[in-house]
């Protein structure tokens, strides 16, 4: 899987939804993204590419193409 | 209830951008709204954290008008049945849901309508009756507390007491208004001229923690939950020099956490207060003080000011002796009138006469702290929202009468299990959608055959295993 698949895939785990709905999803834009979802999207964050996520950037996290910024910062690389 | 003119320069209400609410303006505003309402009837208000949903509040319980408090979002099917059920006078709701709703918009203002409905004092109120709260979590029943005006007032007093909340204070809001221990909060901070700062953010957001710091806030309550999230965000690395109390209730909260945070609050000299309460006990019956958060992990503490617990053991007797598990029952003046079930027993009076049978199994130790070790009755804490076992399986059950399901689980886990394996995710999402809370909570499994004994009735032991 390539990174960018294993991301959208920790939002289809979390979420419970299709990857063309998790792109361009914004923090309770679903019902499923509430602060409850929150945490599990970043427990599969942090299991699909074995890092810790930093306070601040937990509560920076506020949509699909925002974590992708901040996954930079853990050197995840997006072709 | 509250006498808003006393604390006139005060400030009342800090918004979410900013914007604030002496209560010399609160006043004004809830008395403009009182002015479209005639007189004593059924409200139902749809609660968020905004001025708009607060004024609403406020000028309805100063007012000896009746709100039934929902969440903004509810499910319209329950919606629904409620509307049926109870037949408001009035809906007093965010502005831009108006025309989902039959009714005339008779006044408007920051944000909310009222909107008078075609029914007129369809049922009688009694006398007492102040305001009408569910038991948490929805599972569709259309069961509300009935609280008076006397459960409100002694139950903030007695919370302003222990938890010695005075004007200075300016309490964050992280839980809805339609919550009862959320409702306590404003209640408590209300009487004493104190500061709320409204917001609808979660703490998972950076807007909230902005808002925070900015406004200075002193407190915020929050469910075992809420304690696992703050945990997640390293809350303890965090310098919050305005932070003086936190509270937490809503369920128990895993005694690692409990033991970090008392930890976190001594050596920050904050206050980390656990406390103990039901809707139908208005919202507290117990706390732990703070400097014995340390000594009595796990605990739930002493009665509050003006209650009174005892534990009654199988036979109904008290139980006289440490360390013995019995049922804990409450007495004070904020034990509840009962239940409504639907419009006619809005006008029942006090079936409980001050004594609360909690369902919950508790024990107390040497020194008199208690501790809740269990419950009677089927029911799981999910995100601090209780959530009756039988009333999901109930639930599913009307909705889905072609395949068996027995619920069973642990609080925020709930387990369902269902004789229909192409239907596990539909009734995941069935339940989240129903229940409002979030899907991940819910862990649906097929099972062949639920197990039953002679007598038809499900064998739960069996299923845990």
């Amino acid at each position: 899987m390539t990174n960018e698949e294993k991301y959208t895939n920790a939002f289809c785990q979390a979420f419970d939804i299709d990857a063309d709905i998790a792109k361009g999803l914004k923090f309770q834009s679903i019902e499923a993204w509430d602060s409850v979802g929150h945490m599990g999207l970043i427990a599969q964050l942090e299991d699909a590419f074995d890092i810790m996520l930093e306070p601040d950037d937990i509560v920076d996290l506020n949509s699909y193409e925002k974590g992708k910024e901040i996954l930079a910062k853990y050197n995840v690389e997006f072709a | 209830m509250w006498n808003l003119p006393e604390f006139k320069d005060n400030i009342a209400v800090v918004t979410e951008d900013g914007k604030k609410f002496s209560y010399g303006q609160l006043n004004d505003e809830t008395e403009a709204l009182a002015a479209f309402v005639p007189g004593r009837c059924l409200v139902f208000n749809f609660c968020s954290n905004t001025i708009g949903s607060l004024i609403g509040y406020v000028s309805f319980m100063n007012h000896g008008i009746v709100p039934l408090m929902l969440d903004e979002d509810i499910d319209r099917e329950l919606l629904d049945n409620f509307l049926d059920l109870y037949k408001p006078d009035y809906l007093w709701l965010p502005s831009d849901k108006t025309t989902e709703f039959d009714g005339e918009i008779v006044y408007s203002s920051n944000g909310y309508s009222l909107l008078k409905r075609k029914d007129e004092h369809v049922y009688p109120l009694y006398g007492e009756l102040a305001l009408l709260l569910t038991t948490s979590g929805s599972t569709g029943s259309p069961k509300f507390v009935r609280q008076s005006y006397k459960n409100i007032k002694a139950n903030t007093r007695s919370i302003v007491d222990y938890l010695k909340i005075d004007e200075t204070e300016r309490a964050i809001t992280t839980l809805p208004m339609n919550y009862s221990y959320g409702l306590s909060i404003i209640n408590t901070h209300l009487s004493v001229g104190a500061t709320l700062l409204l917001t609808g953010k979660t703490l998972m957001q950076r807007e909230f923690w902005t808002f925070f710091t900015r406004e200075k806030a002193t407190s915020f309550g929050g469910v075992p939950f809420t304690y696992e999230m703050l945990d997640k965000l390293m809350f303890f690395r965090r310098k919050m020099p305005s932070l003086r109390t936190m509270t937490q209730a809503g369920g128990k909260i895993l005694p690692v956490l409990h033991k970090k945070f008392a930890e976190y609050a001594a050596k920050e000299g904050k206050h980390f207060v656990v406390m103990y309460g039901q809707t139908e006990a208005t919202a507290r019956m117990a706390y732990l003080p703070s400097d014995k958060a340390l000594e009595k992990v796990g605990a739930i503490g002493l009665p509050i000011p003006g209650g009174k617990i005892e534990l009654i053991d199988a036979n109904g007797d008290k139980v006289e002796s440490p360390e013995t598990v019995g049922e804990l029952v409450y007495t004070g003046d904020n034990v509840t009138l009962g239940y409504a079930f639907c419009g006619e027993d809005l006008g029942k009076g006090d079936d409980r006469g001050g004594v609360l049978h909690t369902g919950d199994m508790a024990k107390y130790d040497a020194d008199g702290y208690f501790y809740i070790v269990g419950r009677k009755k089927r029911f799981l804490k999910i995100f601090g929202n209780r959530v009756n076992l039988d009333e999901t399986e109930r639930l599913i059950k009307t909705y889905y009468p072609d395949f068996e399901c027995a619920c069973t689980g642990t609080d925020d886990a709930m387990k369902i299990f269902i004789t229909d394996e192409t239907k596990l995710k539909e009734v995941q999402t069935f339940v989240a959608d129903k229940t409002h809370l979030n899907f991940a909570a819910f862990h649906v499994e097929y099972i062949e055959t639920i197990p039953k004994n002679d007598a038809g009735k499900t064998l739960y032991s069996e299923l845990s295993k």
